[in-house]
């Protein structure tokens, strides 16, 4: 059999006889499972009207998800209010641009502007206070506070992870006996436990009176336990390393924390980013136990709007749709971190 | 601990017997006004009883009992924060005082009441297990099912109380279970059974997911006891009594026609005294709990009363259409009841 002078693609999908079966039968299968999909949600769902009524078309029912999409977005943010949480998304979407875009000491500035500013800003915009109209976090909620979640777990974990990284690869026993016992204990909690006792048995235990803030509690619990997932990341890059990097630096004169800082980390960060962001996507995602203590983010308000007498049934559209910002979410974190690896 | 409830009690005896005027401390009440609201323990959503609408404000049956204890004691019903809270999460909440009150959906039982530190503050929603039936079946109670087949999910209290009752009755009912509820509503949907199982309330939000809700019909006939009513915690007496109070005006006004449209007119005019005790026309019933004698009148005035409650949420007025069953008053061949305004 001559194939030599097909096209690669068909020589890959049709090079011989069990190939081109296989080939025909995953292709019958994938229009068998993709006809239906986009029956329903495309050539037979409805996109225009107010009330469920409007949906008689038997498809999708997208009317529910344009009624509720403040909420979907924002939770049940005051709709006054709400520009507040479009300057957040804008903010995330400028330090986005930053790292994107930035090179150099532009970026090594942009970058250190960005976290000392960003979570006091962040905090401020959505909370209140100095100026703004205070809102309670318990009327946060959908993407933006999946966003906040996300972002601010991140925000504690990363430090504290590289911190208790190089802690377990400490010289002084006690740095390290601390930080190992931080790490096993935080990798060994599940984090729905953390997020339970966290939003549960403190305020029991605590004397009435002294509230720490519910969601600020969730947001602590995650970022201790994503902590303890970054140290472990790091602490592979720290060992990737040849010892002859450490060795070089201090035959240079370099004391500990500038081997630490100009040399090791550095390198060890970037054989550790694929790693990390494994983590950023889990912590997304993981965001979403939060439902167990009712912080309504976005799968909790998806679930809650499913209450509604005018909208009961529409499981199918919400989960859907929020799986679909999930899926985005975590495909571009993937995307950024591949791209992040080719430019270094 | 019960020293001190034994002691603290002796003196609140001793207290009141000295002086009926003085009123019993209830530091929740202190709390409540100091801070301008009340904080009330919801659940998450649940079609009919507590969800947020399309603009976010919450809405149902146990919502507008926060909102009518609300009205009563701060004279606004709007003065309210909700907590939502999932089902593990709603004891630990009220225990640690993070809401005054729990308006949640949940089932008054012994065990609860003894060993949670809670109460329970009246019945507002008599829930228990009844079906939904196709109305060509015909059937007006459970026992008119004999013979029938009824669809529920596997190893749910659901099946057994239905097997219990049926076979204790000696009814031969077909009992077709599924792995999920969902699987058992859909399969009752497709006409698989005559009958579907769960309670009468979870009913009225599972009837509407059905294909053609109006050709179903649920049965007012309860086959089990679950009530439900709000909740606080053990030790503030008064405010316990401010929480069941208002829900016995609640269900007093409807049972005097007292609603929100004719409380002014009734507060001036009525020459029922017990209306008028409950408006606070006369009797100064308000003061007696710290509150101000147009308590009732408030809440019913932007609350409604019982009746109201019930059908703007789950009744006509909203998409369930769930009839009151037993949650009709007791002179209506219903349950619902109230001791007097005397």
């Amino acid at each position: 059999m001559r194939t030599g002078t097909l096209p690669v693609w068909q020589k890959r999908l049709f090079g011989d006889l069990p190939t081109a079966i296989v080939t025909i039968l995953l292709a019958v299968l994938m229009v068998a499972a993709l006809v239906p999909i986009l029956r329903w949600g495309l050539f037979n769902a409805t996109w225009n009207g107010t009330t469920r009524a409007d949906c008689v078309a038997g498809g999708a029912c997208w009317v529910f998800i344009k009624a509720r999409f403040g909420q979907f977005m924002y939770g049940l943010y005051p709709p006054g209010e709400r520009w507040r949480a479009d300057l957040f998304f804008g903010l995330i979407g400028l330090t986005i641009a930053a790292i994107a875009f930035l090179r150099g000491r532009k970026r090594v500035i942009a970058l250190s502007a960005i976290t000392l500013f960003f979570p006091l800003i962040g905090v401020w915009l959505l909370g209140g206070g100095y100026g703004l109209e205070p809102v309670e976090t318990r009327n946060w909620g959908g993407l933006m506070l999946t966003l906040f979640m996300s972002i601010y777990s991140a925000l504690i974990a990363v430090p504290l992870g590289i911190l208790f990284a190089l802690g377990r690869q400490s010289e002084l026993p006690v740095i390290r006996i601390i930080s190992v016992i931080f790490i096993e204990f935080w990798r060994g909690v599940p984090i729905i436990a953390v997020i339970f006792l966290a939003s549960l048995l403190l305020p029991l235990i605590m004397p009435s009176g002294i509230g720490v803030d519910r969601l600020a509690r969730a947001v602590i619990g995650l970022g201790l336990v994503i902590a303890a997932y970054i140290a472990e990341a790091v602490r592979g890059g720290l060992q990737a390393l040849p010892k002859g990097q450490g060795e070089a630096a201090a035959a240079l004169g370099l004391g500990y924390w500038k081997t630490t800082f100009l040399i090791t980390l550095p390198q060890a960060l970037r054989i550790a980013l694929p790693a990390m962001t494994n983590e950023f996507i889990s912590l997304v995602k993981n965001t979403t136990l939060v439902l167990v203590v009712s912080i309504l983010d976005l799968l909790g308000i998806a679930q809650a709007s499913l209450a509604d007498p005018n909208w009961v049934g529409m499981n199918m559209e919400a989960y859907v749709f929020a799986g679909a910002i999930y899926w985005f979410i975590c495909f571009a974190l993937s995307r950024w971190s591949r791209a992040q690896e080719r430019a270094t | 601990m019960k020293l001190q409830l034994l002691l603290g009690s002796a003196a609140l005896l001793l207290a009141s017997a000295a002086s009926a005027q003085t009123l019993v401390p209830s530091p929740t009440l202190d709390a409540i006004k100091a801070r301008g609201h009340l904080e009330c323990g919801v659940h998450l959503g649940l079609p009919g009883f507590s969800f947020a609408n399309d603009k976010g404000e919450w809405t149902g049956l146990d919502v507008d009992l926060c909102k009518a204890v609300a009205a009563a004691v701060l004279g606004d019903a709007n003065k309210v924060k909700y907590t939502p809270t999932s089902v593990q999460q709603r004891w630990p909440i009220l225990q640690s005082g993070q809401v005054d009150l729990l308006s949640r959906n949940t089932t008054i039982t012994f065990s609860r009441n003894a060993s949670l530190g809670v109460d329970f503050q009246g019945i507002n929603f008599f829930e228990g297990q009844t079906f939904v039936v196709r109305k060509s079946v015909n059937a007006k109670a459970p026992k008119d099912l004999d013979g029938a087949s009824i669809c529920v999910a596997a190893g749910s209290t659901e099946e057994k109380t239905a097997a219990d009752w049926y076979r204790e009755r000696n009814l031969k009912v077909t009992i077709t279970t599924f792995q999920k509820n969902d699987d058992a509503i859909t399969a009752y949907d497709s006409g698989r059974c005559d009958a579907y199982t769960a309670g009468f309330g979870a009913l009225a939000g599972q009837r509407i997911k059905l294909k053609n809700p109006d050709d179903h019909v649920i049965l007012n006939e309860l086959i089990s006891n679950d009530p439900q009513g709000p909740v606080t915690r053990y030790g503030d007496d008064r405010w316990q009594a401010v929480v069941r109070w208002t829900l016995n005006g609640m269900i007093a006004a409807e049972a005097l026609g007292v609603t929100s449209k004719n409380a002014d007119d009734m507060k001036a005019n009525s020459k029922n005294a017990e209306i008028r005790r409950l408006l606070g026309a006369e009797g100064g019933f308000g003061a007696m709990l710290g509150l101000s004698n147009d308590w009732m009148l408030n809440a019913i005035k932007q609350v409604g009363n019982y009746g109201e409650s019930y059908e703007r949420t789950l009744g006509m007025g909203s998409p369930l259409k769930l009839p009151r069953g037993p949650n009709q008053l007791w002179t209506k061949g219903g349950l619902l009841f109230t001791p007097p305004f005397q």
